[in-house]
């Protein structure tokens, strides 16, 4: 019943493709993406230039604004929690029972080794609010037919001053994104792969973020399991849930 | 001859004053600007070896690309075995490892949330193993409160950083950062007391940590960001550091491996090199600039006093006295000039430095914003170069005044110095 609720959602846009805009694609984009509330169970696997480490977590997100995740292992990273309340960001790290609020320079710091940094995580995916997109084309990506979508940002408060993406004309997924500085300098790269039907969506289930100024091998970011829209306690995105 | 000229020199108040005032005075500057240049090279040698560069440094090949960013994460793992060994072939060099990290410090309130929090330079060094640190770094000397570290999970913090931060000795804070696999790290200290090394980019934010402690927060056992080594003489050996470099790095480094170590000496670090250059190159540029100067100068004194001297060299060549013999007296008499404006000034300038050289001077203003390793209070050193390197331009300078100015007897004529004695 909800796939057919949602390919009826969907409809209309499959049947403009064609004279589809770039604003139109990026709020499908969006509301594709953009769950009420998540839960899921994620490996995260840093190559970096030394070695690879595999961390996994639990995650929860409500909308844009508040996520929770924990680390489960290995145990050196056990126990480990991030609380992101709109432009907060705590940690909290068992070892020392210290919860750490992270703002300034460091938010640009990578998370956990990773090519991610705290900012990438903080940043909000109504692309439209921050960047003014165009339709540059269209292009045919690991097998799949893709607009080519150019993201400006409208100010300069944004990490990223330019976005390129490649979005699946079906399954309204960016397949493949590249983030550039202001300079032109080109700043990240990420490959989403393995898109998966959870409840009505379509959900990209392998990601891979390579940050082009470090060396290593990016960041595999695998979702092992997800659960969408489903009712969370209000309690997982408080700072108390950081020292329980 | 010779004392008939000194006598003639210093019995005319005109011929000798001006230039021995002007060769004492530049002399004497001369011998304390080759000090101070001599000294600020020391200091900045002496600060760097001990906090930065060692007299030779050993790192992974990955870290030595990217040197001064000081990437800990490329550090050498696994390295007791292999530094024993290094120890054993080189044993006229003391060898120490050593961590730079950067690191959050953040200061809890009573309820365990963020007071304060500043980005903080952090320098691990082996404090509890024996004193050979405390005492290379002078951190007795540095304290300016609390006390050094007597354990595990004490550290050290700039005076700088702990005024801003309202840190007092026995606050505990927390460092977090990244291990060197890249995952975050956090560790709580006991501020033991703050210190102030008087130099302004260690100053303005560092922590000095024990080595084993960082080691346990970065998931470093038993690696070293880098290892520095020493000559037990204490004093750097150029030619000694690159034989021991080359043997060094044939016997242990792997072109293909990254992670294999590679030594460095003080020299090829950063811009050591160079700045060492650009302070010779400069004691030369001085050099000749002051001759350069003191000779211009000297040569209008000169030309001055010739024309003073007209009628003396008419009535000298009338009576016989040849223009070589003139010319050769003037000569003598520009060397005696010289070398004793030349002797004051090198005395007066001595003096001076003798005493910068005990009370040092103090360059903390200069050094506020400067991100080189120089020490607060400056010693001025002089040696036999400064002496020399002062002394003998200032008697080339009064020699070639007067065999520039005295080249004007070769053009009289003498039918024209009779006419200059009639007027």
């Amino acid at each position: 019943m909800k796939k057919l609720f949602s390919l009826i959602m969907l409809m209309p846009l499959l049947v403009c493709a064609q004279n589809i805009t770039a604003d139109e694609i990026v709020r499908a984009v969006d509301r594709n993406m953009i769950t009420r509330t998540s839960k899921a169970n994620v490996r995260m696997t840093v190559h970096s230039r030394r070695a690879s480490r595999t961390m996994e977590m639990i995650s929860y997100s409500q909308g844009n604004d508040e996520a929770f995740s924990e680390y489960l292992s290995p145990p050196r990273e056990k126990g480990t929690k991030m609380l992101k309340l709109g432009d907060d960001l705590w940690i909290y790290d068992p070892g020392t029972d210290r919860s750490i609020q992270i703002s300034g320079n460091m938010l640009k710091q990578s998370v956990m080794g990773s090519d991610l940094s705290y900012e990438d995580m903080m940043e909000e995916t109504h692309l439209l609010e921050n960047y003014q997109a165009e339709l540059k084309g269209e292009i045919k990506y690991d097998g799949r037919e893709c607009w080519i979508i150019e993201l400006k940002a409208k100010s300069s408060g944004v990490s990223y001053f330019k976005r390129k993406a490649y979005i699946d004309k079906e399954r309204y997924v960016a397949l493949y994104e590249e983030w550039y500085a202001k300079s032109g300098k080109l700043l990240k790269t990420i490959k989403a792969s393995e898109v998966k039907r959870v409840s009505n969506r379509w959900y990209p289930t392998k990601m891979v973020f390579k940050d082009e100024l470090k060396q290593g091998k990016g960041t595999e970011y695998i979702i092992d399991s997800i659960e969408i829209d489903l009712t969370l306690p209000a309690h997982i995105f408080s700072k108390a849930m950081l020292k329980k | 001859m010779f004392k008939f000229l000194l006598k003639g020199v210093f019995r005319d108040r005109h011929r000798w004053l001006f230039p021995v005032l002007i060769v004492m005075f530049t002399v004497g500057l001369l011998v304390f600007s080759f000090s101070f240049l001599e000294g600020y090279k020391q200091s900045y040698l002496r600060q760097t070896s001990r906090f930065n560069t060692g007299h030779l440094k050993v790192v992974s090949r990955a870290y030595a690309e990217m040197l001064d960013l000081k990437p800990y994460d490329l550090a050498l793992l696994d390295i007791a075995g292999e530094l024993q060994g290094y120890k054993a072939r080189y044993p006229q060099l003391d060898w120490v490892e050593r961590i730079n990290f950067g690191a959050l410090l953040d200061v809890p309130d009573e309820m365990g949330n963020t007071r304060v929090q500043g980005e903080v330079a952090g320098f691990a060094i082996d404090i509890f193993t024996d004193d050979s640190e405390i005492k290379r770094l002078q951190l007795d000397s540095a304290l300016r409160s609390g006390r050094l570290p007597a354990r595990s999970g004490e550290i050290l913090l700039s005076t700088i950083a702990a005024e801003k931060m309202q840190i007092a000795p026995s606050d505990t804070i927390t460092l977090m950062g990244s291990t060197v696999f890249g995952a975050m790290t956090m560790q709580n200290f006991m501020v033991s007391g703050t210190v102030e090394f008087g130099i302004a980019s260690l100053d303005q934010g560092a922590v000095v940590v024990d080595i084993q402690d960082v080691r346990e927060m970065l998931d470093m056992e038993n690696a070293a960001g880098e290892i520095l080594a020493f000559f037990k003489s204490g004093e750097y050996e150029r030619k000694q550091a690159a034989r021991i470099m080359q043997d060094f790095n044939q016997r242990y480094s792997d072109e293909s491996d990254e992670f294999s170590p590679v030594m460095l000496r003080l020299e090829d670090q950063g811009s050591m090199g160079y700045i060492l250059a650009m302070l010779d190159l400069s004691v030369l540029w001085m050099s000749i600039g002051f001759i350069t100067v003191l000779g211009i100068v000297l040569w209008n004194a000169g030309l001055l006093n010739g024309i003073r001297r007209y009628g003396e060299f008419g009535v000298r060549l009338a009576i016989g006295e040849s223009k070589r013999r003139v010319y050769a007296a003037l000569l003598i008499e520009g060397l005696i000039v010289g070398t004793t404006g030349a002797l004051i000034g090198v005395i007066l300038g001595s003096a001076i430095c003798i005493y910068f050289n005990r009370y040092g001077m103090d360059m903390s203003v200069y050094n506020r914003n400067s991100t080189m390793l120089s020490e607060n209070v400056l010693y001025t050193s002089i040696n036999a170069y400064a002496i020399i390197a002062s002394f003998i331009p200032g008697v080339l300078s009064t020699v070639l005044g007067a065999a520039l100015a005295g080249g004007a007897i070769f053009k009289r004529q003498t039918s024209q110095l009779f006419k200059e004695l009639e007027t």
